[in-house]
């Protein structure tokens, strides 16, 4: 792993990586404490795909997630309070408080959720960028989801409309290896994923989703096809879960010792260590990022903790523009 | 099977016009639940059914008026005394018996629209605000329904054969009823008459100091202690306590005490207070102020109407000193109470002003004869001189 | 007054919305070489190029899901389905995502999209290809559902409909595509907010929508030769529904049949009289009647299906037997 960066721009992939880990972390224990309810989708494993991949695409692209977003929109920018607001269900979270976990959106960062339905954003993120197309702009909609969607209908109709219609979107697979509790190769009679999408004529790779630099590389000119206006292209990121589907389950679909070989490959270890060994990376740099990360959690805590409910006569305001 | 048949709800009733079914046909009644509404010449009467079961069929349709003894339901029987038992145990068996087949819940509800009376909401609401009784009308409605229409011709019809039951109707009726009773009474009961003059003193000291211990809402009134002292009265003379049938007294075996209620609109019921000889004084008390609100509510059952083995009326408010009453047949005797005013009195050879109550016996002397109402006068004045053991 | 078909009307109407706003384009299967299966857009492709009339593939769900990206993304896209029928494989993103997402994101994002689907039976095509399912998609809120049953209406409620800034489903009548009709007023958008009153009376309220109109209509011709005065709603807009209009025929003439092609069960038959019971209901003076399909899958024999479906002597069946 060589990095091809600068110490600075490597301390950031760093912080976002920890970023994602430790308020999710938070997360998982405010869960256990009742202060978090519903569904909590944990991406701890796999933050390289988020830390990687999203920093390559500019304020005016789209992003379209999954349910197992968190990671995705910290790194997008939305800020951590209104995060943790929203996971509290709170009127100050991203989506006042009325998606939860699940459901993050942020107008401003075009950040198109949160969409739970697996493989439901890909017409989504098909159509945003046919509007992008229509309208003359140079936009890319960056579209997640993971190796369960590849066997929906709409991955292979969103791959085929898109690469029909040459649009401006890039699809990122990020494949975890089991769609919740079934393997990829008990589910798909051809597993590799890059193989599905080039039989819709979509240039395609594999990316090692555990290393953040191949990540970042990977994408940065992916995203640079789209954007010329080569039409949509796949990345499929091999990477891992190393917690449960949601909070918990009894983990019955793999072994131990298959959860413990891949965490020799945490991509933060992996990639701190590749810092040190580079000399970018300080016993005290690492110390610093942490204390500050604690800080700005502690602080979105608290903001969630204090700020308000959505008044209940709001309940039925916004199911139409404008009505009540 | 039994048959449910349309009860006399007094000794005067010929016959009864079915208001409403309180249950439909598949409905389960238990002995003692109300069955229906009948208005009768006095009142709309809640009545009872005496068979515990389900409902077969609901013969007589509302509005219909029908002799008494008419059968108007067939209810099928359940068994006796084990079906209380059998129904817990069924329950908490775990493989509970299949509900029934949606085919035949549909089959058993069906027939329960002759039960109800068919009337539209609109026609129901524009009855209600013309004053009509719906009941009476014939529907022409979907299926008989009673319509919007139906309630406009019954408005205009000139004819009193649709004309509604009033308030003014009923009165009228009513005090036909009184009257027929009445002169049934005088022209069939040989009347005695009675009448001794009974020292309140003790008793009204007695109920002082009682009350005073009890909550507000708990005080006694005299005229509680009366009935308590006519129904322990009656166990030494039962005699008293009998209803005239064929030709002959036969004896109750239990006190129910109808009790004299003037209505605010105009006449007169006397619904029973049962077993008033069992009830200790707050029961009755309770009891009686349930029956009186009842009966000016027109929500009197129809055990209550005809249960009475005896009647007391008393006219004190109205400032009567002494009533002489008429029985009210079947029944063999009347016990009347006058007010209660200071009066002269002898006690220990000095006179002193006490409060005294005129009480009297109407009494039947097919049944009884002077001397026995005598004993019972004379036991109602003992019994009310030791008011704590009433 | 022009006479026009219901087609020509549509075809107007889409014509008149892509010259007014060049956000607008349509796309759906067969809508542009071929002219729509309906013929609606007969000359479109010629007049306003692929661009803006696009064909897709038989991908319902992602077609559909694309409108709603393009939406999110600043156009004013009208897909049509072919048929209710194939509008299933596009339930999900109806109801998950076009149906939820403004409410869901706290009022970020809202959808002008329209969809445009033929409807019903009537025309011997058998089970799976005859559905009236309006009443389903009117269970659904956060969209409009619009059932316009004259040549007015199909014209005026697609113009209509683009001013809206959420979801509109607009289901066209099969059976009326061919019937001539007399297009009034000069201004092609039409209200999209309440039921009309297609033929007053006193004695009874026949309320309808959509292809069932006309058969009401022919049912109240003939009970007016009784001397039976049938006044005649349409609905016109099943979501959000113009209950008070409803109440106001209801409260004037105390009976009320409501005709529906969708089988009993359920139907949106079963929710107007639910209003009316809720609304109106010591103003009846006789049950709510309904006259809908029989609960069959729709037989292909001419016979069969005509005895499935409503038809004005089963509608005078009904009045007579609420007439008593």
């Amino acid at each position: 792993m060589t990095p091809a960066f600068t110490r600075e721009q490597g301390l950031e992939l760093l912080r976002h990586m920890l970023r994602i880990r430790r308020f999710e972390e938070r997360t998982a224990e405010l869960y256990q404490l009742g202060k978090i309810h519903g569904f909590l989708h944990l991406y701890i494993g796999e933050e390289a795909v988020a830390a990687g991949s999203i920093p390559s695409f500019t304020n005016e692209d789209a992003i379209v997630a999954t349910y197992r977003e968190h990671g995705h929109a910290l790194v997008r920018g939305t800020s951590m309070k209104q995060l943790m607001a929203e996971l509290y269900g709170k009127a100050a979270g991203c989506a006042r408080g009325r998606g939860g976990s699940m459901h993050f959106f942020d107008a401003s960062r075009r950040f198109y959720g949160g969409l739970a339905i697996v493989a439901g954003g890909l017409p989504v993120a098909v159509g945003l960028a046919l509007a992008d197309k229509m309208q003359g702009r140079t936009r890319v909609t960056g579209c997640y989801f993971g190796d369960g969607a590849v066997a929906e209908g709409e991955f292979h109709e969103s791959l085929n409309l898109a690469a029909l219609w040459k649009l401006p979107v890039l699809f990122l697979c990020e494949n975890n290896l089991y769609a919740m509790g079934t393997a990829l190769a008990r589910h798909q009679s051809q597993p590799d994923i890059a193989a599905k999408a080039r039989a819709y004529n979509l240039p395609a790779e594999t990316v090692d989703g555990m290393d953040v630099c191949a990540v970042q590389t990977a994408t940065h000119q992916a995203i640079g096809s789209v954007r010329r206006g080569d039409g949509p292209y796949l990345l499929e990121y091999r990477t891992y879960r190393f917690r449960a589907h949601s909070m918990y389950d009894a983990e019955l679909y793999r072994a131990k010792e298959e959860v413990t070989e891949w965490k020799r490959r945490d991509p933060i270890s992996t990639f701190a260590q590749a810092l040190r060994t580079a000399g970018m990376l300080a016993d005290s740099d690492l110390q610093r990022i942490e204390a500050e990360i604690a800080t700005e959690i502690e602080e979105a805590v608290t903001f969630a903790e204090t700020s308000p409910w959505e008044p209940v006569e709001d309940l039925t305001k916004d199911v139409y523009t404008g009505k009540a | 099977m039994a048959e449910f048949l349309m009860p006399t709800l007094g000794a005067d009733m010929t016959d009864g016009t079915l208001v409403q079914w309180k249950k439909k046909e598949g409905d389960r009644i238990a002995k003692g639940e109300t069955i229906a509404e009948v208005d009768t010449e006095k009142a709309a009467i809640d009545v009872e059914s005496h068979t515990t079961g389900i409902i077969e069929r609901l013969i007589t349709r509302p509005g219909d008026k029908v002799p008494v003894g008419t059968v108007m339901a067939i209810i099928r029987e359940e068994g006796g005394p084990t079906t209380s038992v059998a129904s817990p145990r069924a329950v908490a068996t775990p493989p509970s018996p299949p509900p029934p087949s949606p085919r035949t819940e549909r089959a058993a509800v069906a027939p329960s629209q002759v039960g109800r009376l068919r009337i539209s909401p609109a026609a129901k609401k524009l009855a209600a605000e013309r004053g009509i009784e719906a009941s009476t009308l014939q529907g022409t409605g979907p299926e008989g329904a009673i319509t919007l229409d139906d309630i406009d011709r019954a408005t205009t019809a000139t004819t009193d054969i649709a004309k509604p039951v009033g308030t003014a109707d009923r009165q009228a009726r009513m005090r036909q009823t009184i009257a027929a009773a009445m002169a049934r009474s005088k022209r069939e009961i040989p009347h005695y008459y009675l009448s001794t003059t009974i020292d309140m003193g003790r008793a009204i000291t007695w109920l002082k100091d009682s009350n005073e211990q009890r909550p507000v809402t708990e005080r006694l009134l005299y005229g509680v202690l009366l009935i308590k002292a006519v129904a322990l009265a009656l166990r030494r003379v039962p005699e008293l306590n009998a209803l005239w049938k064929d030709g002959e007294a036969h004896r109750s075996e239990r006190i129910h005490i109808g009790t004299a209620i003037s209505l605010r609109q105009g006449g007169l019921v006397a619904p029973a207070l049962h077993d008033a000889d069992r009830l200790s004084l707050s029961e009755l008390m309770q009891n009686f102020q349930d029956l009186v609100k009842r009966a000016r509510a027109g929500s009197l059952r129809s055990s209550e109407l005809s249960d009475p083995t005896i009647t007391v009326t008393s006219l004190g408010e109205q400032g009567v000193e002494t009533v002489f009453g008429v029985i009210y047949p079947p029944q063999v005797a009347l016990v009347g109470f006058g007010k209660v005013v200071e009066r002269p009195w002898v006690a220990d050879g000095l006179v002193v002003p006490r409060p005294v109550l005129m009480a009297s016996l109407s009494a039947d002397h097919r049944v009884t004869d002077g001397h026995r109402g005598g004993l019972f006068l004379a036991e109602i004045d003992r019994l009310l001189q030791e008011p704590q053991s009433l | 007054m022009t006479t026009i078909t219901y087609r020509e009307a549509v075809r107007s109407g889409l014509r008149e919305a892509l010259k007014r706003d060049p956000r607008v384009f349509l796309m759906g299967e067969d809508v542009g070489k071929y002219g729509g299966t309906y013929a609606c857009s007969k000359g479109l492709l010629d007049e306003f190029g692929p661009e803006r009339i696009r064909d897709t593939p038989l991908s319902e769900s992602t077609f559909v899901g694309a409108g709603i990206g393009a939406a999110l993304g600043g156009m004013r896209p009208i897909v049509e389905v072919m048929t209710v029928n194939f509008s299933l494989l596009a339930l999900d993103q109806i109801l998950n995502n076009a149906a939820t997402l403004r409410h869901m994101s706290g009022g970020q994002f809202n959808v002008p999209l329209v969809v445009r689907m033929a409807t019903g039976a009537g025309r011997q095509v058998a089970a799976q290809h005859s559905h009236s399912l309006e009443g389903w998609y009117a269970h659904i809120p956060g969209i409009t559902v619009l059932t316009p049953a004259t040549v007015t209406d199909a014209q005026g409620m697609l113009l209509a409909a683009l001013q809206e800034p959420d979801p509109v489903f607009i289901f066209e009548h099969a059976y009326l595509y061919s019937m001539e009709g007399e297009l009034e007023g000069s201004r092609p958008a039409v209200d999209i907010s309440r039921a009309a009153v297609r033929r007053p009376g006193n004695d009874l309220s026949l309320i309808t929508f959509g292809g069932s109109l006309w058969k009401a209509l022919a049912a109240a011709t003939q009970l007016a030769q009784e001397g039976i005065e049938a006044e005649v709603l349409d609905l016109r807009v099943l979501r959000p529904l113009d209950t008070g209009t409803i109440l106001t025929s209801v409260r004037k003439t105390h009976r009320a049949v409501v005709i529906d092609e969708a089988w009993r069960t359920g139907s949106f038959a079963a929710e107007i009289a639910a209003q009316i019971m809720e609304g109106a209901f010591y103003d009846l003076d006789a049950p709510v009647a309904r006259v809908c399909s029989e609960e069959v899958p729709i037989p292909y024999p001419k016979h069969l299906e005509e005895a499935a479906l409503p038809q004005p002597d089963k509608i005078v069946k009904a009045v007579r037997r609420l007439l008593g």
